[in-house]
């Protein structure tokens, strides 16, 4: 029984890597405000992070860093390392999170891309030459930041209650397991 | 006591430190292998070609239909009025057109004197959609749905609208990403039309949201090239194929050094509206054993 509640868990969270990847890709592309698209990498990693604890917040983002790698990166790799990290921080968060307070992973998801943003331009831009920092900060890292945001308030919810039903299978099959 | 704890004496779990320490040693590895062969690429853009691209096939032709009926609905009333407008010009292209074909039986007699034929011949193309756009905000590519399976490889030139968009910088059986010319990492060695003078043109993300692209070490120094001049791939570019469009000069500057010259030019591409691309599936001629990749 118990197998099989973390079996459904895993196949629930890769089909929502998928879909957000899918979704970012795609839909939001056609939604970008100014040239910008939010990044639902960061909501999925950080917020499973801080739900569930870091091991499962650094494998997610190890997972969605290497689909971008896969079809966006120079090389393998750079994105699943730089998620990974994102994840594995915000699962160190999950001891002080409720469900019930909505401003800890505002915060920690704002925190997360922007510094994914600030990892990327040092990495990608800032070591070949490109010392505009101003401009980049303005233009890409923050609107994006912001628009995580707006998109955070609208998907967080649903991710939150996926979790919530997710471990209510858990505890049920947990519980006759004992008896 | 030893680090890989026993949990309850049944399961074995490692703990998130080391998880992440392996992980990490794994990317790092992964991305030293991948710097400089492509070993890694081929299963596992097999596998997300399967998984993904249907998806992403999927919502682009939803997305694609939407936005087209969208579009007709607003579009319909400027349609009216641009039919009547069209309806003038067809008449004077018509005019321009017998002009034209009169001009095309005199160039086709000059080349067939110069025998450059086989130079500007035709070369094969396919026609791709694209599926899906860069998921970050830092680079600009984009994947399409056409890949090995269609005859496509890598650095095989990507063309729109007559102008050349980028190159194939990776492929999977059914899909391909493409990595554009306005790209942050990418850059091309391009030429002048009217004089030959070679020059490089690199994408910029900051002069992308003006929609000019930065070329730089022209060297001019007749002073020839002017603002207007047509930017085609030079001949002596080891991925793009000679003589495709690439922009317009838009604005010419001196450097410091007194000896080359740099500026921006616009490209012909549309790269926000971009759709469809046609695909060359010539390639450049390699100069065997000459391996550099220059990019």
């Amino acid at each position: 029984m118990e197998n099989n509640s973390s079996f459904l868990r895993k196949i629930v969270v890769v089909l929502l890597i998928l879909l957000f990847f899918v979704l970012q890709c795609s839909v939001f592309n056609s939604l970008a405000m100014g040239g910008i698209i939010p990044n639902l990498m960061i909501i999925l990693t950080s917020s499973f992070g801080f739900m569930r604890g870091e091991k499962e917040g650094l494998l997610i983002g190890f997972s969605c860093g290497l689909l971008c790698d896969i079809f966006f990166g120079s090389f393998l790799g750079f994105y699943a390392m730089v998620m990974m990290y994102i994840g594995f921080v915000n699962g160190k968060f999950s001891r002080i999170f409720y469900p019930e307070d909505i401003k800890l992973p505002l915060a920690l998801i704002i925190v997360s891309d922007i510094s994914y943003g600030l990892i990327c331009y040092i990495l990608m831009f800032l070591l070949r030459g490109r010392f505009h920092f101003p401009y980049y900060f303005t233009s890409v890292i923050l609107p994006e930041a912001l628009y995580t945001i707006v998109v955070t308030i609208i998907l967080y919810p649903l991710i939150l209650k996926i979790n919530q039903k997710l471990e209510e299978k858990e505890k049920r099959s947990a519980q006759k397991f004992v008896s | 006591m030893s680090p890989v704890v026993k949990r309850k004496g049944e399961r074995f779990t490692l703990p998130s430190k080391y998880l992440l320490f392996i992980l990490t040693i794994l990317c790092t590895i992964m991305m030293l292998v991948t710097f400089g062969t492509n070993v890694f690429n081929r299963p596992f853009n097999r596998v997300v070609g399967y998984v993904i691209v249907p998806f992403e096939q999927g919502i682009a032709k939803a997305g694609e239909w939407l936005a087209n009926r969208s579009d007709e609905l607003v579009q319909i009333r400027t349609l009216l009025a641009e039919n009547s407008a069209l309806k003038e010009q067809v008449a004077s292209l018509t005019e321009e057109n017998t002009l034209l074909q009169q001009d095309k039986y005199e160039l086709n007699e000059l080349r067939g004197l110069l025998e450059l034929d086989e130079e500007y011949g035709d070369y094969n193309k396919i026609g791709a959609r694209i599926i899906s756009r860069d998921s970050g905000n830092w680079y600009s590519s984009f994947v399409i749905d056409k890949g090995s399976n269609d005859g496509l490889a890598d650095d095989m030139n990507v063309i729109a609208g007559g102008g050349l968009v980028g190159r194939i910088t990776s492929v999977g059986p059914n899909w391909s990403r493409v990595t554009s010319i306005i790209s942050d990492n990418s850059n091309v060695s391009g030429m002048t039309l009217a004089t030959g003078d070679n020059l490089i043109v690199s994408g910029d993300l900051q002069m992308m949201a003006q929609g000019v692209i930065p070329f730089s070490k022209l060297v001019d120094s007749q002073d020839a090239v002017a603002e207007g001049d047509k930017v085609v791939t030079s001949d002596i570019s080891d991925k793009y194929l000679p003589n495709i469009l690439i922009g317009y000069i838009s604005t010419i500057n001196k450097d410091t050094n007194n000896l080359t010259k740099s500026g921006y030019l616009t490209p012909v591409v549309d790269f926000e509206h971009l759709s469809e691309v046609l695909v060359i599936t010539d390639k450049k001629q390699q100069v065997p054993g000459g391996g550099a990749d220059g990019e």
